[in-house]
C-alpha cells in the first residue's frame, strides 16, 4: 500500500508511545483476572491516577514523583475495591462498574484546581549510542522511562506467572480457589495484593496520559482507554506477550488512521477506527468455540467470590 | 408497629394532598427551572466550558427568578433522550440542549411535552416548543484562515475535524478560502478525529499532522490537547476553538474563536419569563457577538494581525461574507457566481469541500 509520505519510523515511534497507557493497565488487570477477579474498575482507577499523579508532580516539581502519586491513587482505589469484593463479597460486575463512576467523578473533583495548569516535563531518556542507531534508534532508543517501564513489566509478569512459585500460586487461586485454599494459600491474601498491583498499574496508564501523552489535567481525559485495557486482556486470551502484541495492534491502528488521514491517503476512517474491536469479538468467539478451549480459557474462579467457609 | 405505620401513611397522605393542592400556586411564584445537556464536561476548557459560563451568566443576571439545572458528558443518541427526560420529570421548564448529536433525542421528547420550552444547539430541527440556534462559526474560520495562510512556512494547514457534518464543513472551506486568498501555494490536511472530546486522541492527531509537516493547526474539536501538543513542538501555531484557551498564550495559540452563549441564554429565558417566548432558528455571528475573535498575539506581525482585524470588522458591519463567489466545488463545477453569496440554507446543508482541498468527506 501506497503509505504516501508517512514515516514508517516515526509511526512505529508514535505506536510505542500510544500503546503505553493501555498496556499499563491492561497488565495490571491481566495480573488481577489471573486471580481470579474482575474488576470493570479500570478506567476510574486510570483517570484516579492521571489526576494524582499530575497532582503530585505539579505539587513536588517532578514528573517521576508523579508516576509514583499515580501508582499510590490508583492502588488507593482498587483497595476501596478489594474490601467490597473479597470481604463482604459484593458482586464483581456491579462493583467493578460503581468504582469506574466514582474514579471518574473523584478525579473530576480533584482536577478542580488543576485545569489548564502545566505539567512538569519528562525526562527525554536519549539513550547514548543506541538512540543513534538508524532507524531502530528512534523507533525503540528514544523514549521515556515509562515506555520501557510497560515493557520491563510486561516481561517481569510473563516470568512471574510462568517461572516464579509464588506467580504458580497466583494462577491456582484464579483457577480453583477452592482447591488453592484446601492446599493453605491464603486466597484473599492474594487476591488483594494481584488487585494492588492492578490498581496501581492502571494509575500509571493514566498518568501516562495525563503527564505525557497530553500532558495536561482535562476532565474525562481517559476518554474510555479502560475499556480498552479490559479488551485487550481478553483479546490476548490472559497471556503477557500477547497483550503486548494487542496493545500494539489498538494503538498502533489508532495512530495509522490519524497518520494515513494526515498523509491523505484516501481510507475508509471508520472502518481502521472499528478494526481492533472486530478483532476483539473474532478472538472471543474464537475462545468460546471449542477447539483450542483448553488453551484459549479464562481462569476457572473468574469472577466468582470466595469464603472460606464453603 | 401498626398505629405507626397507619400514622406514617396519614400524614404522606396529608403531604401529598397539600403538595397537589399547592402546586400550581408554587409553579406560578416559584423560580423557571432551566436545564442544559452538556455534552462534554464543564472543565473541557472548550464547547462545554463556555455553555457553562453562559449559564451561570444566567444564574447571575436573574437570581432567584431562574433555577438552572445541568448534566455532563450525556451521550448523543437514546440515552440523551432518558437525561431530558429526566430534567423535565425533575420539573424544568425550558430544556437547552448543547450539542447537534441531541437533534433526534430534542425533538422527540419535545414532541412528549408540549408545555416545556426546548432550545438545541446548531441543529436545524423545530416544532412549536422547540427552537434552534447556532453560530456562524464559519465568520471567526475566515479570520483564523487569514492568519494561518500569512503565517505558514511550510504551506502545510491542518484542521483536526470531529464529525463531518455542516457546521464543520463550513469552518474547513471558510478557513482554506481565506487562507488561500492571501497565499496561493497553502494546502489543506484534513484529519476527521469522529469524537467532539477525547485528549489523547486530538493530541495524536496534532502530532501526525505535526510530522506531515503540517505548522498551523486549527481544530474543531473541545480539549486544549492540540494546543500542548503544538507547544511541544515547538514551531507551530494553533488557535483556540470555541473558548480563548488563553492558557496557551502568545504562542502556540495566536487567536481563538470564542463562543459567547450568554447574551442570547439571558434574552431567551427573559422572553420565557416574559411569556413572548416562541420557537425560531437563530444564527448569531461575530456582529451579534456570539461569535468573538480573543486576543491575537503579539506572535503574529502587526500586518497580519491589522488584515485578521478588519477583516473581522468587514463581517460585523455585514459587508463582507466569508462564502462570497466566485467559489468552486471540490470537482470544479461552478457553486457560486462573481459577486454571489451563499444561502444559510445552503450553508446549513453544507456537504462538500471547496476546490483546492484534497481528500474526501466521510460519508
Amino acid at each position: 500500500m501506497d503509505l504516501g509520505g508517512i514515516s514508517p519510523i516515526l509511526l512505529l515511534a508514535s505506536l510505542m508511545v500510544a500503546s503505553t497507557p493501555i498496556l499499563l493497565a491492561a497488565l495490571g488487570e491481566l495480573v488481577v483476572e489471573r486471580a481470579g477477579v474482575l474488576n470493570l474498575g479500570v478506567e476510574g482507577m486510570m483517570i484516579t491516577g492521571a489526576i494524582t499523579g499530575f497532582a503530585a508532580a505539579v505539587a513536588t516539581g517532578s514528573a517521576l514523583i508523579g508516576f509514583l502519586g499515580a501508582a499510590a491513587g490508583g492502588a488507593a482505589l482498587s483497595a476501596l475495591f478489594a474490601v467490597l469484593v473479597l470481604w463482604l463479597r459484593s458482586n464483581q460486575v456491579a462493583t467493578g462498574l460503581a468504582l469506574t463512576l466514582f474514579g471518574l467523578g473523584v478525579a473530576s473533583l480533584i482536577g478542580q484546581s488543576y485545569n489548564g495548569v502545566r505539567a512538569p516535563a519528562m525526562p527525554d531518556l536519549h539513550i547514548p549510542v543506541l538512540a543513534d542507531i538508524p532507524v531502530l534508534g528512534p523507533i525503540l532508543f528514544q523514549h521515556d522511562l515509562v515506555v520501557y517501564l510497560g515493557l520491563a513489566l510486561v516481561a517481569g509478569v510473563w516470568w512471574f506467572l510462568n517461572r516464579s512459585r509464588a506467580g504458580l500460586t497466583l494462577r491456582a487461586v484464579g483457577e480453583n480457589h477452592e482447591a488453592a485454599h484446601a492446599l493453605g494459600y491464603k486466597v484473599l491474601r492474594l487476591r488483594l495484593l494481584a488487585i494492588l498491583f492492578g490498581g496501581a498499574c492502571a494509575g500509571l496508564g493514566g498518568a501516562y496520559l495525563s503527564l505525557v501523552r497530553v500532558p495536561q489535567w482535562t476532565e474525562g481525559l481517559t476518554a474510555g482507554a479502560g475499556w480498552i485495557a479490559l479488551a485487550i486482556v481478553v483479546f490476548a486470551s490472559w497471556r503477557p506477550l500477547r497483550l503486548l502484541l494487542g496493545a500494539w495492534l489498538f494503538g498502533g491502528i489508532s495512530v495509522l488512521q490519524l497518520n494515513l488521514q494526515a498523509a491523505r491517503v484516501p481510507v475508509p476512517v471508520e472502518l481502521l477506527s472499528m478494526a481492533p474491536y472486530l478483532v476483539t469479538i473474532l478472538v472471543l468467539v474464537l475462545i468460546s468455540s471449542g477447539k483450542g478451549r483448553a488453551a484459549l480459557a479464562a481462569p476457572g474462579s473468574l469472577g466468582q467470590p470466595f469464603h472460606a467457609s464453603r | 408497629m401498626n398505629l405507626n405505620r397507619r400514622t406514617l401513611l396519614a400524614s404522606g397522605a396529608t403531604a401529598a394532598t397539600l403538595a397537589t393542592l399547592g402546586l400550581p400556586v408554587r409553579a406560578q411564584e416559584g423560580p423557571l427551572k432551566v436545564g442544559f445537556i452538556y455534552v462534554g464536561p464543564v472543565g473541557d476548557g472548550g464547547w462545554t466550558f463556555q455553555h457553562d459560563l453562559a449559564r451561570q451568566a444566567v444564574e447571575e443576571q436573574f437570581g432567584d427568578a431562574v433555577e438552572t439545572v445541568f448534566q455532563e458528558s450525556v451521550p448523543e443518541g437514546a440515552d440523551a433522550e432518558r437525561a431530558i427526560t429526566q430534567m423535565i420529570l425533575g420539573g424544568a421548564k425550558m430544556i437547552f440542549t448543547t450539542s447537534f448529536g441531541y437533534m433526534d433525542a430534542t425533538a422527540s421528547v419535545a414532541a412528549k411535552f408540549p408545555d416545556v420550552k426546548f432550545e438545541h444547539a446548531t441543529g436545524y430541527k423545530t416544532a412549536p416548543n422547540l427552537a434552534v440556534y447556532d453560530a456562524r462559526f464559519y465568520e471567526g474560520r475566515a479570520v483564523m484562515g487569514t492568519i494561518a495562510g500569512r503565517m505558514t512556512k511550510s504551506n502545510k494547514i491542518g484542521y483536526i475535524g470531529s464529525f463531518p457534518i455542516p457546521e464543520v464543513i463550513q469552518g474547513i472551506n471558510s478557513s482554506f478560502i481565506h487562507a488561500r486568498k492571501v497565499n496561493p501555494d497553502v494546502e489543506m490536511v484534513v484529519i476527521w478525529a469522529y469524537t467532539w472530546f477525547d485528549p489523547a486522541k486530538e493530541a495524536d492527531a496534532a502530532k501526525a499532522m505535526i510530522e506531515q509537516g503540517v505548522d498551523v493547526i486549527l481544530q474543531h474539536t473541545d480539549s486544549t490537547a492540540p494546543q500542548a501538543a503544538a507547544q511541544e513542538a515547538g514551531n507551530v501555531i494553533t488557535f483556540g476553538q470555541a473558548s480563548d484557551m488563553a492558557a496557551f498564550k502568545p504562542s502556540p495559540r495566536v487567536s481563538s474563536i470564542i463562543d459567547n452563549w450568554g447574551p442570547y441564554y439571558i434574552q431567551r429565558i427573559q422572553a420565557a419569563l416574559d411569556g413572548t417566548w416562541a420557537s425560531q432558528a437563530y444564527w448569531g455571528g461575530i456582529g451579534d457577538g456570539v461569535v468573538q475573535i480573543g486576543e491575537i498575539t503579539e506572535a503574529v506581525p502587526a500586518e497580519v494581525k491589522a488584515e485578521a482585524e478588519a477583516l473581522a470588522a468587514s463581517i460585523a458591519d455585514g459587508s463582507y461574507h466569508p462564502f462570497t463567489g466566485p467559489l468552486n466545488k471540490q470537482d470544479g463545477s461552478p457553486w457560486l457566481a462573481e459577486g454571489q453569496v451563499a444561502t444559510d440554507e445552503e450553508l446549513h446543508g453544507l456537504n462538500f469541500y471547496v476546490e483546492g482541498i484534497s481528500g474526501e468527506i466521510p460519508s
